[in-house]
C-alpha cells in the first residue's frame, strides 16, 4: 500500500523580552529556582496581570514577517487545567480570537525547491514552569522561574509530506525569528519547541488519517528522527490493520520510538474562556504601521537582493540569507573587503562555515571575525596574497587571532608582483631544467599545457609560494619559446 | 465617640479634642467586649493598630495629616494585608499570612488610615447572609437570631454596632448593598474599575469591586477619596479622574429625574420593605425630584446570568487554591491528584465547591454556548436595559434587597432561595454600574435599605442624592440598642 | 436539565474536588436546582447579540518592558506548606 504522510508543526517560541509576559520578573535563564517568580507568577491570591507591550510588538512583527492579518482585537483566554507547574491552574492564552491570523513561510528543501506552508494561526500565551524530579523523597520539586515566559505558539496547515519538510519548515522559522530579533530561538534552552503532528492517509485519500502529537521535540534533527520513528510505527500499525488513536506522545532519543504519554487517559476539557483579568488587546492600524516600518530585510527579500546586487547564485544567496547572522557577517566581509562579492561568498560559506562546522562551531562564536575576514579577502583582491596563503593565514587568524595584515607584515607573505624578480626566479628555473625545457619546446599544444605546471610549481616552490601566479604563467609564457 | 461618624472623628482629631491612640483603644475595646456576641472580625490587628495610631498622631503633630490621617476602620478579610493573616473566611487560607498589601489597603495606610483589624464575611465572598464562613456566621446587630447579610456581613455588623466607625467591602452581586441593607449603614458599590482590584482575592473577577461602608453618605464620599483611582497592576481599572466626592454633597435635587423600574416593586417584595422604600421616594419627590416610571425588562434574568457568570470565573479564579505554594494542604497526599482533590476538597466549604462545581459545569465542552455564551448575551441585554433607562432618568431607585433581615439557618439548606434575595443588586454588578444602599426605615423593627443605582462614574452624583435624605432623616444615625 | 451522579463525579473530578460518596446524591440534588434556575436563560432572546464579557468597552492597557521585580524567595516560601533546595514539594509528578 502506499501512503501519503501528513505534517502539522505547532512551534512555541519563547519572545525576547526583558521581562515576563503579564509580570515584571526577570526572564533571563539559569537563574537559581524560584529567584525571579513574583506573586504575579506564583498565582497568588489578589494579583492580577498586566500585559507587556514588548511581547505584543513582536508578536506584531512576526506577522508581518508572514505576511498575516494582525487582529485589530484578539483576546486572551485561560486554559483550565491543574498541574504543578502552572501556578493559577489555568494557562493565560490566546483560543478564539489569536494576534496573528494566517500568514505563510518559504521553505528551502535540500534540492534547492521551493515550497510554500500555510501558516494557520500564532498567538501569545505564559510559558509554565518546570518540574524537577530528582528524588526529593519521593517529591517532585517545582520551579517557577520560567512561568510566566512570553510565547508566541506557532501552528502551521498540516502542510509538510515529510520529515525533511517539517525540518524545513522549522528552520525557516527558526530562521525568521531571528531575522526579526523577536527571539534567540536557542532550542538546548528551549527558547524553540515543537509539536509535530503527524498522520498518514493513503494516497490520493482526501480525508486525513487520525493523528497523533509528538510533544517537545528540541532540535532539527529530533525533529526529522521522531516524525519518521512516529511514521514507521504508523505505517506498522495501519498495515497490521490496525486503526489509529488519536494521542500525544514522546520521543525517546535513546530507543529512536515514540511512546504515548501515561497521563493522558482523560480526555482535557480545558474549559476555556475570556480572561476577566484582560480586557481586548487592540493593534492599531498605526502601531502596525510604526512596526512594518522598523522591520529588517527578511530572508527571501535578503536572497533576492543577493542575486540581483551582489550577482550571486541562487544556492550562494540561499546559504548565505538563511541566518541573519550570517548574512550580516557576510555583508561586513563584502564591505571590509571591497572585494567582488562571489569571492567573499566562496571565502564565508566554504572556508569559514566549513572551519566552523568541523569545530562543530556556529557562527555566533566564530573566532574569526567578519572584519578580520574581510581584512583577508581584500588582500587576495588586491593581490597582496595568493589564495594559498590566504588559506594559511586564515588558520593563522583561526588560532592566534591577529589581523591579516599583521600576519602577511610579520611573516613576510606579501606575494612578490614585482616583474624583474620573478623574472630573475623564472630564468633560474629554466637554467636548473635542461631537459624539461626540451621536452616542453618539442611538445605540441595540448602537451605544453601540461609541462607548462612544472615550471609554475618550480618557480613558486622557488618563492615560497610569493610569486603571483598569473605573472608567473605570463613570464614563463613569454620566455619558453 | 463610637457613635460619631467619620467625618466627626476626623474633626475632633483635627481639633485636637481626642488622639488617634485614644480613638483607636476606644474601638479596640469595644470589640474586645461587644464583639463576641455578633462575631464580626476574624482577626484583630491590635498591636499594628496601635503603632499605626502612634504614627498618626506623629504625623498630625508634624503637620502632614490629611482628612483621614489617625481616623480607624476594618478591612473585610478579603483584602490582602501585609504580614495579617488574610483568610477569605476559608479554612483554605487560615493559615495564610499575605505577603502584600492590596492597593486599597496600600492607599488607606498611605492616608493614615488605622487598620482595626479583618472582617467577617460569606466564604471567598459567595453568600448573602454570612453564614459560609468558615469562622461562623455573623449576627445582625439589630437582632443576632438575624442574619447581617453577605458576603460583607462583618463589615456591615461592626459598622452598625460602632465597633469600627467605617470599613471596606467587596460587591460582585450585592455584597456591599445588601448587608448594608440588612445592618442599616450605607453602602456604595462603585462602578466598575473605579477602584483597583489589586490585592483583593477574586471571587469573579469582571463583577467584584470594592467600596465603602459606612454610617453615611458623607463618609463613603471621604473613604471614596482615599479608596478611587486608577492602578496599573490593575489592568482593568479605569484611568479616569477622580473627583472629590464630597464637593457635591449639598447640591440640591431639584428637577433630579428618578427612574422607578417597575420590575422592582413586583412580586417578592416583602410588604414592609416596599413600604419604607415608596415612603423614602416620596420623601426625594418632596425635595424636588421627578419620579419617572421605567422599566428594565430583562431583570428576572439577573439571577440566572449571574450564576452562570460568577461561578464560572470563580470556577478558574479558585484553582490556585491547590495546596502546593500556600493555603491548605491536606495530610499525607498519596498522589499529585490525591493533593489536589483533598486539599480543595476539605479546604472549601460547601457552598464555594457548589459553585466551582457549578461553574465548572458551565464552561465544559458541549454545554459553554448552552450557559456561559448564552450568559454574557444576556448580560449585553442587561446592560442595554440600564443604557435605555438612563437616556430618560438621572438615577434609579428601589428596594436594595426584597427582604430585611432573615433568621439564621432560615435559607441556609436552599441555595436557590438565597440566591434570589439578590434580584435587585445583581443586575448592577452585571452591567458594571455604581449603586448605594442607604437606610431609610425600619420592617419589624429591622433595618431596610433603599437602592440607588447611577450611571457609569456617576458616584458623585449617588452620594449627593444619598446625602440629602441623611440631612432630612436620621435612620443612618439609628444604633441598635445593645450597641449604643 | 437534572444531572446524575455520573456528572457530578466528572464535574468534581475536572475541578480536582473530592465529595465524599455520601455527599454524591445531596450534591447532584442541589446542583440540578441551581441548574433548574439557570435554565431560565434558555427562552431569552439573544439572536444577534454580542456576548458581554467586560463592564468596559476599554482595550487592554500596556506594561512597558522592563524588569521591577527583585528577588523574595525565602519569604513568599515562607507561607508554602512544603519547599526544599528554593523549589516547592508535590507528589511525585509522572509524565
Amino acid at each position: 500500500m502506499s501512503w501519503e504522510v501528513v505534517i502539522g508543526l505547532e512551534v512555541h517560541v519563547q519572545l525576547a523580552t526583558q521581562s515576563k509576559i503579564f509580570s515584571g520578573s526577570s526572564t533571563e535563564f539559569g537563574a537559581e529556582p524560584n529567584t525571579q517568580a513574583s506573586l504575579i507568577d506564583l498565582g497568588m491570591p489578589g494579583v492580577l496581570p498586566v500585559l507587556n507591550a514588548d511581547a505584543v510588538e513582536k508578536a506584531v512583527k512576526f506577522g508581518l514577517g508572514i505576511d498575516a492579518q494582525i487582529t485589530p482585537k484578539s483576546v486572551f483566554a485561560r486554559k483550565n487545567y491543574f498541574y504543578p507547574d502552572l501556578p493559577k491552574g489555568y494557562q493565560i492564552s490566546q483560543f478564539e480570537l489569536p494576534i496573528v491570523g494566517m500568514g505563510h513561510i518559504e521553505i528551502t528543501l535540500e534540492d534547492g525547491s521551493t515550497k510554500r506552508i500555510g501558516v494557520t494561526r500564532a498567538h501569545l500565551e505564559e510559558d509554565a514552569g518546570k518540574s524537577l524530579h530528582e528524588d526529593f523523597h519521593g517529591m517532585s520539586g517545582i520551579d517557577l522561574n520560567r512561568a510566566g515566559t512570553p510565547l508566541l505558539e506557532i501552528v502551521s496547515e498540516p502542510d509538510m509530506r515529510s520529515a525533511k519538510e517539517a525540518v524545513a519548515y522549522a528552520k525557516a522559522i527558526h530562521s525568521l525569528i531571528r531575522y526579526l530579533g523577536i527571539s534567540d530561538g536557542d532550542m538546548s534552552q528551549g527558547s524553540m519547541r515543537c509539536d509535530c503532528n503527524v498522520s498518514l492517509r493513503q494516497k490520493g485519500e482526501e480525508k486525513f488519517g487520525t493523528r497523533r502529537e509528538i510533544k517537545n521535540v528540541n532540535s532539527f534533527k529530533n525533529v526529522e528522527k521522531a516524525i519518521n520513528a512516529e511514521i514507521e510505527w504508523q505505517m506498522d500499525e495501519l498495515e497490521s490493520g490496525r486503526e489509529i488513536q488519536q494521542a500525544t506522545v514522546l520521543y525517546d532519543v535513546n530507543k529512536d520510538k515514540t511512546f504515548a504519554m501515561r497521563s493522558k487517559e482523560e480526555a482535557n476539557d480545558y474549559r476555556y474562556f475570556p480572561d476577566p483579568d484582560l480586557l481586548p488587546l487592540e493593534v492599531t492600524e498605526a502601531v502596525i504601521n510604526r512596526v512594518r516600518q522598523d522591520l529588517p530585510e527578511l530572508p527571501t527579500q535578503k536572497i533576492e537582493r543577493f542575486m540581483a546586487e551582489l550577482e550571486l547564485s541562487d544556492y550562494d544567496a540561499r546559504v548565505l540569507a538563511a541566518d541573519r547572522v550570517l548574512a550580516d557577517y557576510f555583508e561586513t566581509v563584502v564591505k571590509e573587503s571591497g572585494a567582488k562579492p562571489k569571492l567573499c561568498a566562496n571565502w564565508v560559506s566554504v572556508e569559514l562555515l566549513g572551519a566552523l562546522n568541523k569545530n562543530d562551531l556556529d557562527i555566533d562564536t566564530s573566532p574569526v571575525s567578519a572584519e578580520q575576514l574581510g581584512g583577508l579577502v581584500k588582500r587576495i583582491a588586491d593581490n597582496t596574497i595568493s589564495g594559498k596563503i590566504a588559506k594559511q593565514i586564515f588558520e593563522e587568524l583561526w588560532n592566534n587571532g591577529g589581523t591579516a595584515d599583521q600576519i602577511i607584515e610579520a611573516k613576510g607573505l606579501k606575494q612578490e608582483t614585482d616583474t624583474g624578480a620573478i623574472e630573475a626566479i623564472v630564468d633560474q628555473v629554466i637554467a636548473d631544467s635542461a631537459d624539461q625545457v626540451a621536452q616542453y619546446l618539442a611538445a605540441d599544444d595540448n602537451k605544453r599545457k601540461k609541462l607548462i605546471g612544472y615550471f609554475v610549481g618550480q618557480t613558486m616552490k622557488l618563492s615560497k609560494g610569493k610569486a603571483n601566479p598569473q605573472m608567473v604563467n605570463q613570464i614563463l609564457a613569454k620566455k619558453l619559446v | 465617640m463610637h457613635t460619631k461618624t467619620l467625618k466627626a472623628l476626623s474633626n475632633a482629631l483635627a481639633a485636637g479634642e481626642v488622639s488617634s491612640q485614644e480613638l483607636t483603644r476606644h474601638f479596640l475595646d469595644r470589640i474586645k467586649q461587644l464583639d463576641p456576641g455578633v462575631n464580626s472580625f476574624i482577626t484583630v490587628t491590635e498591636e499594628q493598630a496601635l503603632a499605626q495610631a502612634k504614627a498618626a498622631d506623629e504625623q498630625r503633630v508634624a503637620g502632614n495629616a490629611t482628612a483621614l490621617t489617625g481616623v480607624p476602620i476594618a478591612h473585610k478579610d478579603i483584602f490582602c494585608t501585609r504580614g495579617v493573616k488574610t483568610s477569605c473566611a476559608s479554612k483554605m487560607l487560615d493559615n495564610f499570612i499575605a505577603p502584600y498589601n492590596a492597593t486599597v489597603v496600600e492607599k488607606m495606610n498611605d492616608a493614615g488610615i488605622v487598620t482595626l483589624g479583618k472582617t467577617n464575611m460569606d466564604e471567598f465572598a459567595m453568600g448573602s447572609s454570612n453564614e459560609t464562613s468558615f469562622y461562623g456566621p455573623v449576627k445582625n446587630p439589630w437582632n443576632t437570631d438575624c442574619v447581617p447579610g453577605g458576603s460583607s456581613g462583618g463589615s456591615a455588623a461592626a459598622v452598625a454596632a460602632r465597633l469600627a466607625p467605617a470599613a471596606t467591602g467587596t460587591d460582585t452581586g450585592g455584597s456591599i448593598r445588601q448587608p448594608a441593607s440588612l445592618c442599616g449603614i450605607t453602602g456604595l458599590k462603585p462602578t466598575y474599575g473605579r477602584v483597583s482590584r489589586w490585592g483583593m482575592i477574586a471571587f469573579a473577577s469582571s463583577l467584584d469591586q470594592a467600596g465603602p461602608m459606612t454610617q453615611t453618605a458623607e463618609d463613603a464620599a471621604l473613604l471614596m477619596n482615599a479608596m478611587a483611582g486608577f492602578d496599573p497592576k490593575d489592568s482593568t481599572s479605569t484611568d479616569i479622574e477622580v473627583p472629590d466626592y464630597t464637593a457635591d454633597l449639598n447640591k440640591p435635587l431639584d428637577g433630579l429625574r428618578i427612574g422607578l423600574p417597575k420590575e422592582f416593586f413586583e412580586d417578592g417584595l416583602d410588604a414592609g420593605v416596599g413600604q419604607v422604600v415608596q415612603e423614602a421616594i416620596a420623601l426625594y419627590e418632596k425635595l424636588g425630584a421627578t419620579l419617572v416610571d421605567i422599566e428594565l425588562p430583562n431583570t428576572h434574568l439577573s439571577i440566572p446570568a449571574y450564576y452562570v457568570v460568577a461561578p464560572a470565573e470563580a470556577s478558574s479564579n479558585l484553582s490556585r487554591f491547590d495546596g502546593v505554594r500556600f493555603g491548605y494542604r491536606c495530610k499525607d497526599p498519596l498522589d499529585l491528584e490525591d493533593l489536589y482533590k483533598r486539599s480543595r476538597g476539605e479546604g472549601f466549604g460547601e457552598e464555594v465547591k457548589r459553585r466551582i462545581m457549578i461553574g465548572t459545569y458551565a464552561l465544559s465542552a458541549g454545554y459553554y454556548d448552552a450557559y456561559y455564551l448564552k450568559a454574557q448575551k444576556v448580560r449585553r441585554l442587561i446592560k442595554n436595559d440600564f443604557d435605555e433607562a438612563f437616556k430618560n432618568v438621572d438615577v434609579i431607585m428601589g428596594p436594595t434587597s426584597p427582604n430585611a433581615g432573615f433568621k439564621l439557618g432560615e435559607k441556609a439548606s436552599d441555595p436557590v432561595s438565597m440566591y434570589l434575595s439578590d434580584i435587585y443588586t445583581i443586575s448592577v454588578n452585571m452591567a458594571g454600574l455604581p449603586g448605594i444602599s442607604i437606610p431609610a426605615g425600619l420592617s419589624n423593627s429591622l433595618p431596610v435599605g433603599l437602592q440607588i443605582i447611577g450611571n457609569y462614574f456617576d458616584e458623585a452624583r449617588l452620594l449627593n442624592v444619598a446625602h440629602r435624605y441623611q440631612q432630612e432623616t436620621d435612620w443612618h444615625a439609628q444604633v441598635p440598642a445593645a450597641f449604643v | 436539565m437534572a444531572l446524575d451522579k455520573e456528572d457530578v463525579t466528572k464535574i468534581a473530578h475536572l475541578a480536582r474536588l473530592q465529595v465524599a460518596d455520601s455527599e454524591i446524591e445531596a450534591t447532584t440534588e442541589r446542583l440540578s436546582s441551581i441548574l433548574g434556575l439557570i435554565e431560565q436563560l434558555e427562552a431569552a432572546p439573544t439572536d444577534g447579540v454580542e456576548p458581554m464579557a467586560h463592564p468596559t468597552d476599554a482595550v487592554q492597557r500596556l506594561r512597558e518592558d522592563v524588569v521591577t521585580e527583585t528577588n523574595h524567595r525565602d519569604e513568599y516560601q515562607q507561607i508554602a506548606p512544603a519547599t526544599e533546595g528554593g523549589l516547592y514539594l508535590v507528589p511525585k509528578v509522572i509524565e
